[in-house]
């Protein structure tokens, strides 16, 4: 069953930049574009786990902040020569919320 | 409806725009290709190492035929264009094929120069120019003994080596008493030609053939003298000719080539040119990296960006037979305006040369060791002036210090298992297949597929000379003028003039005014521009925290499990009982899994939780203490050693120099990381001679020293200026510090700015004139009166909360 679960308010999200969501056993970066539109990624990054969350947000792209791997916000994949995959999560914005979709 | 783009020639440079402009504009144009060679596009470069049996023709392949397929285009192999109708804008090719078009792209390279000889139409006499040369060549080799290659340059040599290989007797005759001409001077000509005797091959010097022997096939070859040698084989390795029948008879406008203009633009502006057909600002060109650039270029104005200008090139080149180092660049023969430092070591087979014109360098040989090409040709695109290092510039970059690769130079002789990167443990052999498998051409693409020298860089030189061994030529995409990064076509220099003169304050402003092609740049400008415009603006520009690397938006290093470090300033390297206590207590409260002494004089405490920095921050803000910047491209430590209040020795009171040099430049940002020490004597136990910044205190005075750094390229200080009293040190440091954050690009240090301006010119601006050392150092002042303002203080009294707190949720 999908559920919807309430973050933050998206003001609380800085442009270009990220807040950590912690669940029980892992943690999720959420993004925040230049357009408004929101991601969600788990936090640990294809190649060493490196936290996506502290990276470099450009485009819809985030670079790792440990050894530049680009990743693709959006299906969470490696770019570039880079081969790897992490997980995503669907998002959606409502009256200024951010909600995300039940990561289980 | 889509455009039709119609290409001719299926070789490296018109396909290379073909890629080039599919990254711009995928999707603008219907693409028609026509090559008259039967295959997909190939590297015929390669071509020497496929005859010498080191590479096979699928190995050589850069697109395959699903290429064309996946990127829709058109493809028509094996068939040759014979008219341009330019009034219908069509292309006709030999059978019949016609296609229309909207933008033409010529592409027809050139062909093998053949002598005009009596004899020259047999049968076995042909040039090295494609696969089906290679075939004839491998065909002959299989059946007969003997062959001939006329011309001792490097396609000749290659083609004689690559013959030799295919088991033929080989010899190479040459019109000059010296091989490779173009390319070498006479003492390095003479090594290369005992090493290649000693392989087997063979020369007749100073020989100009008369005529081709021979019913149908060929037999032999008269010289003028009179002398004649029997062959079975005559390749003519004499030069080539550039391509431009069809063009010309189109009616377009060529010369020695297909005359363009510096958008690669031919006399109709419908029709552009590129590769070695081509003849731009009076020179044509034969390696492929200039032809890459006008690729690019040609790419940028098909997809209509319209910013991109070609401007000519500066080649090098490096001769692909194995087991020969040799490199050679610009003017190495020089004139009575130049000077020639020369290096020659016959006993272990290395010579070097190096041309200077007015301390600038304008061309170099080099035999044997050849590992600092890439530096002598950086110093030469860039027009570094060498004045002020002359003296070792023969010794080559790896006397400032290699670190983590010794005395290894001999790319060619180097065992495949030679670890080249030690960041990332990648060896020699790593290297060669990436570049084989991968069909990669740049430095950039090697750093992408196997992370050699993505790292910390040190290795790059060694990098390069294996690429430039195993493709040839100069492939680091280096164009004369090097753009910040992939999201605009200008330079470092270039941008932060505009900053300056256009008043631009924002990013945003920079990005429209230089035509960015990202709507938010990348990680590489970002964290420029901020710096840029901080640099330009201070007080008046606002910081963009997410355009800085996180150790810089948290103000601490991240370490590798995503934990944090925390590293409080000290000034001078001094502190106090209380401040220990506070430390030792706040390590306790927090938990902090180690503590180290740092490299540079102070206390690390590591492993803490991004939310509890604000915290730790906040208690060690109470004892007096402020962030160490131990994470920032800012002034990091002033190192100091006890000086002339305790040491024997002392001269002057380093260590209160040292805490009033740190009261003045901590929290500037910089374009790199910087650092100063001050040595109480010349004993130098602060090490000052490896800072950015440094001072040894002697008897008379101060000793001033800048541009040096420890890490990965140990570069000494240059000596700036001696002065007597502390007031004069400080004013010192300011000015340099303000010179550097002006000039320097984003992420270059000290130790390679002042290699690149020249210290003369630092001199000039700083000792010799008073009145600008003063204006100077007074920016400096003004700048720092807006970031002497501790950054953890402004977060543990809440800037910026949301960074450090996440959000806990259940999903249960
Ligand atoms: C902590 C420390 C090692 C130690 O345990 O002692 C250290 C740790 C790091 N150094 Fe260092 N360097 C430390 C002193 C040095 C020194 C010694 C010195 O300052 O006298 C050097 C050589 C001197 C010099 O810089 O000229 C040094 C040369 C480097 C370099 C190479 C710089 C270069 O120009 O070649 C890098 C890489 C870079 O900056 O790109 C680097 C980078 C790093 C980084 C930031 C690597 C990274 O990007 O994560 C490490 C951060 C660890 C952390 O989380 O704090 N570190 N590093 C030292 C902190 C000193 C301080 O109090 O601030
Ligand atoms: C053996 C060898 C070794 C080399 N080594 C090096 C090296 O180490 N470093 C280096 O930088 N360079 C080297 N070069 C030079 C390099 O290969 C050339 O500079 C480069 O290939 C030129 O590219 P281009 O696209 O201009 O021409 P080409 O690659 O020759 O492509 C032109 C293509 O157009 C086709 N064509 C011509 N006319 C027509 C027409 N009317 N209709 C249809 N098709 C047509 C031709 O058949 C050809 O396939 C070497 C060259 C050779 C032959
Ligand atoms: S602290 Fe410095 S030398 Fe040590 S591993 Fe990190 S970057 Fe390398
Ligand atoms: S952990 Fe992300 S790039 Fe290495």
């Amino acid at each position: 069953m999908s559920k919807w679960i309430e973050i933050a308010p998206l003001s609380d999200i800085p442009v270009l930049g990220s807040r950590v969501v912690k669940t029980d056993s892992f943690s999720i970066a959420v993004f925040r574009g230049t357009d408004d539109s929101v991601f969600a990624i788990k936090d640990a990054c294809p190649h060493k786990d490196g936290p996506l969350s502290q990276g470099i947000m450009h485009g819809t792209t985030v670079t790792c902040p440990l050894h530049n791997w680009k990743i693709n916000l959006a299906n969470g994949e490696a770019l570039g020569a880079d081969e790897g995959c992490t997980n995503v999560f669907e998002t959606k914005v409502e009256n200024a919320i951010v909600y995300l979709k039940n990561p289980q | 409806m889509k455009a039709n783009l119609v290409l001719i020639g299926n070789g490296m440079a018109g396909v290379r725009a073909l890629e080039e402009l599919l990254k711009l504009e995928p999707e603008k144009y219907n693409i028609t290709v026509f090559g008259e060679e039967p295959y997909g596009n190939y590297n015929r470069i390669m071509l020497s190492p496929v005859l010498a049996n080191e590479k096979t023709i699928e190995q050589i392949m850069l697109n395959d035929e699903q290429w064309y397929i996946d990127n829709g285009i058109t493809l028509h192999k094996g068939k040759k264009v014979t008219e341009i109708n330019r009034i219908k804008r069509e292309v006709v090719a030999d059978d019949g094929t016609t296609e229309p078009y909207d933008k033409l792209l010529v592409a027809t390279g050139s062909t093998s120069f053949m002598l005009p000889l009596p004899g020259a139409d047999k049968e076995g006499v042909i040039g090295f120019r494609d696969i089906a040369d290679v075939d004839t060549m491998i065909d002959i080799a299989s059946k007969h003994k003997k062959a001939v290659v006329i011309g001792g340059g490097l396609l000749g040599l290659e083609a004689a080596n690559g013959l030799m290989k295919q088991g033929m007797d080989v010899t190479v005759v040459h019109l000059l008493d010296r091989l490779m001409e173009r390319q070498l001077d006479g003492p390095a000509a003479a090594m290369l030609k005992t090493s290649l005797e000693a392989s087997g091959m063979k020369f007749l010097m100073s020989h100009a053939t008369d005529e081709i022997n021979g019913d149908d096939r060929v037999t032999g070859l008269t010289f003028k003298n009179g002398d004649y040698i029997a062959t079975d084989l005559v390749v003519m390795a004499v030069g080539i000719k550039p391509n431009f029948n069809l063009a010309q008879e189109s009616g377009l406008h060529c010369e020695r080539g297909i005359v363009v203009s510096d958008t690669m633009q031919t006399f109709d502006p419908n029709i552009y040119s590129v590769g070695e057909c081509v003849q731009h600002r009076g020179t044509t060109y034969g390696l492929v990296a200039p032809l890459f650039e006008q690729a690019k270029v040609a790419a940028n104005h098909l997809a209509e960006f319209g910013i991109a200008r070609y401007e000519g090139t500066v080649t090098s080149t490096m001769l692909k037979v194995t087991g020969i180092d040799l490199f050679s660049a610009g003017d190495f023969i020089g004139d009575d305006t130049t000077e020639e430092l020369v290096f020659q070591d016959v006993a272990s087979g290395s010579y070097k040369k190096i041309v200077l014109k007015d301390n600038i360098l304008i061309g170099a040989v080099l035999y044997g060791d050849t590992i600092d090409g890439t530096w002598y040709f950086q110093m030469m695109k860039d027009g570094t002036n060498v004045a002020d290092f002359r003296s070792t510039l023969l010794f080559g970059q790896a006397h400032l210090g290699d670190s983590g690769h010794g005395e290894e130079t001999r790319i060619a002789n180097m065992p495949l298992t030679a670890e080249i990167c030690g960041c990332n443990g990648i060896c020699k052999g790593d290297i060669l297949d990436a570049i084989n498998d991968k069909k990669l051409f740049t430095l950039d693409d090697v750093r992408a597929h196997t992370k050699a020298s993505a790292s910390c860089g040190s290795c790059t030189g060694l990098v390069e000379s294996i690429l430039a061994h195993t493709v040839g030529g100069d492939y680091s995409e280096a164009p004369s003028k090097k753009p910040l990064c992939g999201c605009t076509e200008h330079s470092h220099d270039e941008i932060r003039a505009g900053i300056d003169a256009n008043a631009l304050k924002t990013m945003q402003a920079v990005r429209d005014q230089f035509n960015w092609k990202t709507p938010d740049g990348c990680p590489a400008c970002r964290t420029s521009l901020n710096y840029y415009l901080l640099c330009s603006w201070p007080g008046e520009y606002k910081d963009d925290a997410q355009s800085r690397f996180i150790n810089e938006r948290a103000h601490a290093n991240i370490q590798k499990d995503g934990s944090f470090s925390v590293i409080p300033r000290m000034f001078g390297g001094i502190c106090t009982a209380d401040e220990l206590r506070a430390i030792a207590d706040a390590a306790d409260k927090y938990d902090v899994r180690q503590i180290t002494l740092t490299g540079g004089q102070r206390i690390a405490l590591f492993g803490l939780d991004k939310a509890q920095l604000p915290e730790i921050w906040e208690d060690l803000n109470t004892a007096g203490m402020v962030s160490g910047h131990a994470y920032g491209k800012a002034l990091r430590t002033v190192k100091t050693c006890v000086g002339s209040d305790w040491c024997r020795f002392g001269t002057q009171d380093s260590t209160g120099l040292g805490i009033k040099l740190e009261e003045l430049t901590w929290g500037s940002w910089m374009p790199h990381k910087y650092k100063i020490a001050a040595s109480g004597c010349p004993r130098n136990c602060a090490e000052a001679t490896i800072k950015d910044f440094g001072v040894v205190c002697v008897d008379s005075g101060y000793e001033l020293h800048v541009g040096g750094n420890g890490g990965i390229k140990v570069r000494v200080t240059d000596f700036l200026a001696k002065v007597k009293t502390e007031e004069e040190v400080l004013e010192y440091c300011g000015a340099f510090s303000q010179m550097y954050r002006e000039d320097a690009h984003y992420l270059e240090r000290t130790a390679p700015w002042v290699e690149r301006v020249g210290l003369s010119s630092i001199k000039a601006a700083i000792v010799e004139d008073e009145a600008n050392r003063k204006v100077l150092h007074e920016r400096f002042l003004h700048g720092q009166s807006f970031s002497q303002d501790d950054p953890w203080k402004q977060h543990a009294d809440g800037k910026d909360a949301n960074e450090f707190k996440s959000i806990k949720i259940t999903t249960a």
